[in-house]
């Protein structure tokens, strides 16, 4: 009954990766996850591109100022500015009043030879490009712009957080739609539980990661389209180790919530079992919009293997940490993903066959 | 090289204090479709279940071929559950490719299988709709498609004929039979007796965890015909009723159905009706799967 193209006992590996090719070809299929990618993305890069204008302050247009026949050469000069020539002073204090202008430069005699007049506030951006600025050498450089590392905070915070449950409730999902249809007796009659639990959590995490990458490529593009370079050169390192520690704390998860799922035999029931850890996601998500500028908090964060994948980067961000601290939260993380595998696969393993009610943790333990 | 000689020697499980199997040995042979029955709750599923390595048994051997059964001997088994499960939302063709890429074949390989085993199987038309588009009964198909498809050498199937139509009953059959005869060796439950009967070499009869009876469908119904007769005369067989050691059991006109209290009995009875008459028929009367099955589990 043997034919030639069936082997023995075949490594696993191939197996893996085609439990993890139906993992990801079911997600793509999908509509509603192509979907609430898409607007992932897209509202990632408006918050880009909004950020942008916003800390332009005056945005790209070019600011009209109005100007007279002395200062029109000064002032056409100016990088973003549009100037529109008047007769004198009153003519370009009526456009300013009238709003048509948000300013209006005109001969003073001043040392700089100009004043400028606006309605309200004072316009800095045209203010500065007038003036001849001295150069400046700073000893103590501030730290980050608060609102910058807030907006920061944010986004690593709400990336993980979206991501880490889109895909860990996915993956719990796929464990217990094989539980409740029973096609895992079937799955299991061909191949180990080890080789499946091992093709989901790849699959899932190539999703995740996919998903990751999208939205890091989507910044950058951003930010340089947008001229945020220097944002993007503070970043840059900062998105790279997101994208590493995520991998490997995604992984970490999904083998918790695949174990999780394990234990309960139908969809209704996953939230029992799985509520904790999507506890243990949520968290660095609050904690890292509370307490980012407070340093302990974010140090002990960046070493939590949970919390870690936006600790470590937030603090890499705002320059407080030495270079290893990145490479030791790594290790951390990379032996409590180990620890995770082989108790779920363990809990998995013991788990997978048990219909009906919850399977205590200690019975999934034990096996 | 394997020949699939499946044996179970004393296998016992207990769930707590309660034994739902006890001391079960039966053998399933290639080329030979083994009938499973019992009642509810007699421990087939769970028998089963033990032989996939899906459950471990507390106490007792499942050999293939005198070795005792490893996990990669069972990647050469074909397993259809009872409880019918396929991946809903997967379309049938790719399901049953999957299942064959799972079971080490390459993917054209599997494909070209699946898509054989599911024309045969009568699912031609759907092979691009997903599987909780089907109905019951094309669900049903697909199942047995899954079990199917990589060519198993042991096929454990659990009530393969449950909810199927008459129709759909012959195809699969067919399917079985066909399977048999290249040499597979196949375990089925059902609780249709007829069904079971029509179409199992072997029998296995489970009632309360113990095995109640087991061999060859022939031989289980000779053991069990007991000494009831059955004659078909061109007169009258009223003299029946007055024959020594005969009791009579249905009767009319030419017709008689009766028990002799012996072999010698019923020869005596033969040539007495040739004597007597035209004898269109006369035979031992063989009971009925239902019947051997109500009187060994009792």
């Amino acid at each position: 009954m043997s034919t030639p193209t069936k082997t023995g006992s075949p490594s696993q590996a191939p197996l893996i990766w085609l439990v993890a090719e139906r993992e990801i070809g079911s997600k793509l299929r999908s509509k509603a996850f192509l979907i609430s990618t898409g607007v992932l993305l897209l509202i990632a890069l408006a918050g880009i591109v909004i950020g942008g204008f916003a800390s332009k302050n005056t945005g790209s247009d070019a600011m009209p100022v109005a100007v007279t026949s002395q200062t029109a050469s000064a002032v056409s000069a100016l990088p973003n500015v549009k100037a529109t020539e008047v007769a004198d002073q009153a003519a370009a204090e009526e456009l300013v009043r009238s709003e048509k202008v948000d300013a209006a430069v005109l001969p003073g005699d001043n040392p700089a030879g100009y004043t400028v007049i606006a309605l309200k506030d004072a316009p800095s951006s045209l203010v500065s490009a007038l003036s001849q600025a001295p150069d400046v050498q700073i000893l103590e450089p501030a730290t980050t712009n608060p609102l910058l590392r807030y907006f920061i905070a944010i986004a690593f915070g709400i990336v993980f957080m979206g991501a880490a449950a889109t895909f860990g409730g996915t993956i719990a999902q796929s464990v217990v739609e094989e539980k409740q249809t029973r096609v895992v007796e079937i799955l299991l009659s061909a191949i180990p539980a080890r080789t499946l639990l091992a093709g989901k959590v790849i699959g899932n995490t190539i999703l995740a990661m996919g998903q990751i990458l999208a939205l890091a490529a989507i910044a950058t593009v951003g930010l340089i389209v947008t001229g945020q370079n220097a944002v993007l050169s503070t970043l840059g390192a900062p998105i790279i180790w997101f994208a590493v520690f995520f991998l490997f704390g995604f992984i970490l998860l999904a083998a918790m919530f695949a174990a999780a799922a394990s234990m309960v035999s139908r969809q209704e029931d996953i939230g029992s079992t799985t509520t904790p850890i999507t506890m243990l996601i949520m968290a660095p998500y609050v904690l890292v919009i509370v307490f980012n500028d407070n340093p302990l908090v974010l140090t002990i964060m960046s070493y939590v293997p949970f919390s870690a994948p936006v600790g470590m980067p937030m603090r890499l961000f705002v320059g407080e940490a030495q270079w290893w601290e990145p490479l030791l939260s790594l290790v951390i993380l990379l032996a409590s993903c180990v620890a995770a595998i082989v108790i779920g696969a363990k809990i998995y393993e013991n788990s997978l066959l048990r219909m009906g009610t919850r399977v205590k943790l200690g019975e999934a333990l034990r096996g | 090289m394997t020949t699939g000689n499946l044996l179970l020697t004393g296998v016992t499980k207990s769930y707590g204090s309660r034994r739902v199997l006890d001391d079960i040995s039966f053998g399933v042979t290639p080329g030979r479709l083994t009938g499973f029955v019992g009642g509810n709750g007699a421990g087939k599923t769970t028998t089963m279940r033990i032989v996939l390595g899906l459950l471990n048994s507390d106490g007792g051997t499942v050999e293939l071929d005198g070795r005792q059964l490893t996990s990669a001997d069972r990647r050469h088994f074909g397993y259809m559950p009872e409880e019918r499960g396929l991946y809903p939302k997967m379309k049938v063709l790719e399901q049953i490719v999957y299942l064959a890429r799972l079971h080490g074949f390459s993917k054209p390989d599997a494909t070209s299988r699946a898509t054989a085993l599911l024309t045969e199987l009568g699912l031609e038309e759907r092979l691009g709709d997903t599987i909780e588009s089907l109905s019951l009964g094309n669900q049903q198909r697909a199942q047995i498609a899954a079990a199917l498809v990589h060519d198993p050498e042991v096929l454990i199937l659990d009530e393969p004929f449950s909810g199927l139509d008459p129709l759909a009953v012959d195809v699969v059959a067919s399917v079985l039979q066909s399977s048999a005869a290249q040499g597979a060796s196949i375990l089925f439950s059902s609780h249709q007796l007829d069904v079971v009967e029509r179409l199992c070499d072997d029998l296995v009869i489970l009632a309360g965890g113990t095995i109640r009876a087991s061999g060859s469908r022939d031989a289980l119904r000779a053991e069990h015909a007991g000494s009831r007769y059955e004659l078909v005369s061109a007169g009258d067989a009223g003299w029946l009723r007055s024959e020594p050691g005969v009791t009579v059991v249905d009767f009319e006109g030419g017709y008689a159905l009766f028990d002799a209290d012996g072999a010698d009995t019923a020869q005596r009875v033969l040539r007495t009706a040739v004597e007597r008459g035209d004898v269109a028929s006369f035979a031992p009367k063989h009971p009925s799967l239902a019947q051997i099955f109500k009187e060994v589990i009792q």
